[in-house]
């Protein structure tokens, strides 16, 4: 098989995973996490793209991938703490309990 | 495709699989730690040693480990009892197996026109990496270093403990 079709196929079954853990699990903690595998098989694509593209020196898939990997830190640091936030205000972390937006 | 190749996204697919899965909330944030390292030997198979370095050191060294605090700090780290999916799980279900259909075939159909790459491995340093990071994406570079500050102060702020409003 190619080698970046492979890559590909395994971004595309760690993408679908973390969709069907941010679409199905009740702790925000979980789908947090589902959203950082999304991100992480994002970022398997830039670097596979990167890699077997034309021009690897231009280093365009690598730079978009290292900054990707910054704005996925600082979107986990706030999530989280809008989790830990929500925890002190609602005493639950169940996505199914939360069904108002005013507290 | 090598054999190293495959152990790895097995690996790691394992471990996604197993932080999506498993019922207990810790056992989750393990096993997302084990799916991290899986994607940093991916990026080191493909020849982006900074890139997996840097993914080792963010993900790993700080992201597992801010949601193993989370975990703690909201007391998630106990088995729950009822279910621990939510009411439209099924939606969840068929909406990602479509997204994977649609992925992979889009991947299959395009296999012909997928471009094989260069046999040799591109020779990027971290030097290369460094003077392309302030010269030619250097406003990208501040920009992110702004979003980095800006998101350490709101996460404080938000996560901030609030003062008990007077009754």
């Amino acid at each position: 098989m190619n080698p970046l079709a492979g890559f590909l196929l395994v971004a595309a079954l760690l993408f679908s995973i973390g969709l069907a853990g941010a679409l199905t699990r009740r702790n925000a903690i979980l789908v947090l996490i589902g959203i950082e595998l999304m991100l992480n098989a994002a970022n398997l694509n830039l670097i596979a793209f990167w890699r077997y593209g034309p021009h690897p020196e231009a280093l365009t898939g690598m730079m978009f991938a290292i900054f990707s990997i910054a704005v996925a830190a600082a979107e986990a640091a706030v999530g989280l703490g809008l989790v830990i936030h929500l925890h002190r205000h609602a005493h639950t972390t169940d996505l199914d309990a939360m069904n108002r937006m005013r507290g | 495709m090598s054999f190293a190749f495959y152990l790895i996204a097995a690996l790691t697919l394992a471990g996604g699989l197993a932080a999506v899965l498993l019922k207990n909330t810790v056992h989750c944030a393990l096993s997302l730690t084990l799916a991290f390292a899986g994607q940093a030997l991916l990026f080191l198979e493909l020849d982006a040693q900074f890139a997996g370095f840097a993914q080792i050191l963010v993900y790993i060294g700080a992201v597992a480990i801010l949601v193993v605090f989370a975990i703690l700090l909201t007391k998630g780290s106990e088995t729950p009892k009822g279910s621990v999916y939510s009411r439209h799980s099924l939606a969840g279900l068929v909406i990602a197996a479509a997204v994977f259909a649609m992925l992979g075939w889009a991947v299959i159909q395009s296999l012909p026109a997928v471009p094989r790459g260069p046999a040799s491995t591109p020779s990027v340093t971290v030097l290369d990496i460094g003077n392309a990071l302030i010269s030619r994406y250097v406003l990208p570079l501040e920009i992110v270093a702004l979003l980095l500050t800006a998101a350490l102060i709101g996460a404080v702020i938000i996560a901030m403990h609030e003062k008990e409003r007077a009754k």
